[in-house]
């Protein structure tokens, strides 16, 4: 693929892991993940698997550094992760290429041919992003991974609204990513079709309650 | 950072940005005042100097609640959290649009309103200078009141509560200093106490804005 | 040995507050008591301010109050970003009803004294201004702890919100003082310029102000018990919730 020579020029330096250590994570003083362990390496995707409600999004707002872990190691920087969640970050007065070029030049890139390309854009770049519908608008949102740079994605849901010919280009373009030696952590509950990627379940690291009550325990 | 202020002025400018409706608040406001209080000429140049500052810092307001809220809203401000530029920076070059679009067009606009509020001719130098160099100082707070608030809903209201009192020390002396001009009087020392506040505003709250921001996202 | 931080813990705070709260409840009513009606009844008259001299001994405890209430809110603010005690953060909320309740008494006993002193019930004093942005400062510091739902992102927010405040707060000061140079008399404990104050109007003055700080503390420690127990209700209603 062409945006794939960019990628590569930049290259993701050797080889790379992410590797989380018995992590425990808390949602609004709840804790929702506890004695999680994985790791993740350059070329690899892991999917995350678990019903609502079993700590998904508060696991990747955790490794993205959003929010703090109540406990464990997490190897990685978040420096290194591109995060993409169910909202895209979009302007919708902005156009296509102007909401990209924003990102890439946030993060030090400027050419973003390759990731209008990739996504299938390059025809929508001049509109604006009010004007695109639901799946292009995350096909957008999809395409700021692209310019980051940064080897590991960290993908909440990414497929919502995508119809299958764009989750088989999303698929596409996460398999070239891999490729290039950058890597992938996804949630999501739809089949990518990525039969090399692993599935991790998260519904046995679901945390014990009671005693475990994290900060209001004190109170107790 | 330049791409962020980029952005930020842009869509300031695009249509739904809210540019020209602190300035259109302000010459409403500079309208409606001697509407109020009658038409001598004695009176208004009195209370020009005051009126012009509380008019400029009410409009400063207004727009505020949507510096950090509509990034909040759309993800933006998650992705800029995770991007390589520190969110403090997110802070000050918000601020910085936010003054380049509010502050900075009323302080251009105020001597002519000035005119209309028959303000002291020696006033209007020290008019348009410590807006100049007072009005920074109200982005960076309210931008600091502003991050306090941005995970609320009708964050706006609380958030004109927050600010405003903390709006009282650049507002009196801004004030000062053109008020003292329009009485011959030497009004250096509360322009400098003025860009003072500004410059310890500039170097301090975005950091206090950036940690806020922080405990609003997790 | 033992450490002051110790009474972080909930539970221990609890026990020493138990105790603590009633026995400076009682002591603060006998101060205030015995001060206020040897103030009101056994001291002359001034001859300058007649009577109405005598509000002093509400007015200058509260505005003690007032202020130190706010710098109680700070420590307990640093406190809890700092070290995260929970105990602090509630401390701190609860001392901002009860200091904005000081300002307010301060700000009314004020303009009681002071419309037969100066015959007008406001003006724009830069100490009687201070008082009122103080009081402003308050309300926005309550209203931002009522605002948000989650404990803890509360309390860091109006924790950083009590800190930058306080810079302002001073700057206030500053400003009222550069604004309007002021009518107010001096502070100092004199009560016309020139003179000191007289042995008979300190003593009740000091009595009532030591009542004023027991009673603060016992307010402050009936709110955080408060505050505590509603912690501790929620986080009960958590667990069962997460059992269920």
């Amino acid at each position: 693929m062409v945006w794939l020579g960019g990628v590569r020029r930049f290259g993701y330096a050797g080889f790379m892991e992410l590797r989380v250590t018995d992590l425990a994570c808390a949602r609004g003083g709840l804790p929702l993940i506890e004695g999680l362990s994985f790791a993740v390496a350059s070329g690899e995707a892991l999917v995350l698997r678990g019903p609502n409600g079993s700590g998904k999004t508060t696991l990747l707002r955790t490794l993205a550094g959003l929010q703090p872990a109540l406990k464990g190691e997490i190897t990685c920087p978040p420096e290194e992760m591109a995060y993409a969640a169910h909202a895209d970050g979009l302007k919708s007065t902005l156009t296509v290429a102007e909401n990209l070029s924003f990102w890439a030049e946030i993060h030090g890139q400027r050419d973003i041919t390759g990731a209008l390309e990739a996504m299938n854009l390059t025809d929508l770049a001049g509109r604006q992003a009010q004007h695109l519908s639901a799946g292009q608008k995350r096909r957008l949102g999809l395409a700021r991974l692209l310019v980051t740079g940064r080897w590991l994605w960290v993908l909440d849901e990414p497929t919502v609204s995508l119809d299958a010919a764009s989750v088989a280009l999303f698929a596409g373009v996460v398999r070239d990513h891999l490729a290039a030696g950058g890597a992938a952590l996804l949630a999501t509950h739809i089949d990518l079709g990525l039969p090399e990627a692993r599935v991790l379940d998260l519904a046995p690291y679901r945390a014990e309650l009671p005693p475990d009550l994290g900060f209001d325990e004190a109170f107790l | 950072m330049t791409a962020l202020l980029i952005r930020d002025l842009r869509l300031a400018m695009r249509a739904g940005g809210g540019f020209g409706l602190g300035l259109g608040f302000f010459l409403i406001l500079a309208v409606l005042v001697p509407l109020g209080v009658g038409p001598d000429t004695g009176t208004l140049a009195l209370i020009a100097p005051g009126i012009l500052w509380v008019g400029a810092l009410l409009a400063c307001l207004l727009s505020l609640d949507r510096l950090f809220a509509l990034d909040h809203e759309d993800g933006s401000l998650d992705l800029l959290a995770t991007s390589p530029i520190p969110l403090e920076g997110v802070v000050a070059v918000k601020a910085l649009a936010h003054w380049l679009t509010t502050g900075l067009p009323l302080a251009l606009a105020a001597p002519v309103l000035g005119i209309l509020l028959n303000l002291p001719g020696p006033a209007f130098a020290p008019l348009m200078l410590s807006l100049l160099l007072g009005t920074p100082a109200l982005s960076v707070i309210g931008a600091f009141g502003a991050a306090l608030t941005v995970g609320l809903k009708r964050g706006g209201l609380l958030m004109s509560l927050l600010v405003l009192p903390l709006y009282v020390p650049t507002l009196v002396f801004g004030a000062q200093a053109v008020s003292r001009a329009a009485q011959g009087l030497d009004g250096s020392t509360a322009l400098l106490l003025t860009a003072g506040i500004t410059a310890g505003s500039a170097a301090l709250l975005p950091f206090a804005a950036a940690f806020a921001l922080r405990i609003n996202l997790r | 040995m033992a450490s002051l931080w110790e009474y972080a813990n909930p539970v221990k705070f609890m026990r020493l507050s138990g105790w603590l709260m009633p026995v400076s409840a009682l002591l603060a009513a006998g101060l205030i008591v015995t001060g206020l009606v040897w103030g009101f009844f056994f001291t002359e008259a001034d001859y300058r301010q007649g009577a109405s001299v005598k509000i002093i001994f509400l007015h200058v405890p509260s505005a003690l109050m007032a202020i130190n209430a706010w710098a109680m809110m700070l420590i307990a603010s640093l406190i809890w970003l700092v070290r995260r005690h929970h105990v602090s953060a509630l401390a701190a909320k609860a001392a901002a009803p009860i200091g904005a309740t000081m300002t307010l008494i301060a700000l009314i006993t004020g303009a009681i004294w002071g419309q037969p002193m100066w015959g007008t019930w406001w003006e724009w004093d830069p100490r009687l201004t201070s008082f009122l942005i103080l009081f402003l400062f308050y309300l926005g510091y309550i209203a931002l702890w009522s605002a948000i739902e989650d404990t803890d992102t509360a309390a860091d927010l109006t924790a950083i919100l009590c800190l930058v405040g306080s810079v302002f707060a001073a700057l206030s000061r500053y400003a009222a003082l550069f604004w309007n140079q002021g009518l107010h008399q001096g502070a100092s404990l004199s009560v016309a310029p020139g003179t000191r104050m007289d042995w008979a109007y300190k003593a009740p003055l000091y009595l009532c102000m030591a009542g004023f700080a027991l009673l603060f503390l016992a307010l402050v420690l009936a709110g955080t018990r408060t505050e505590i127990r509603a912690r501790r209700a929620r986080a009960l209603m958590t667990r069962e919730r997460a059992r269920a």
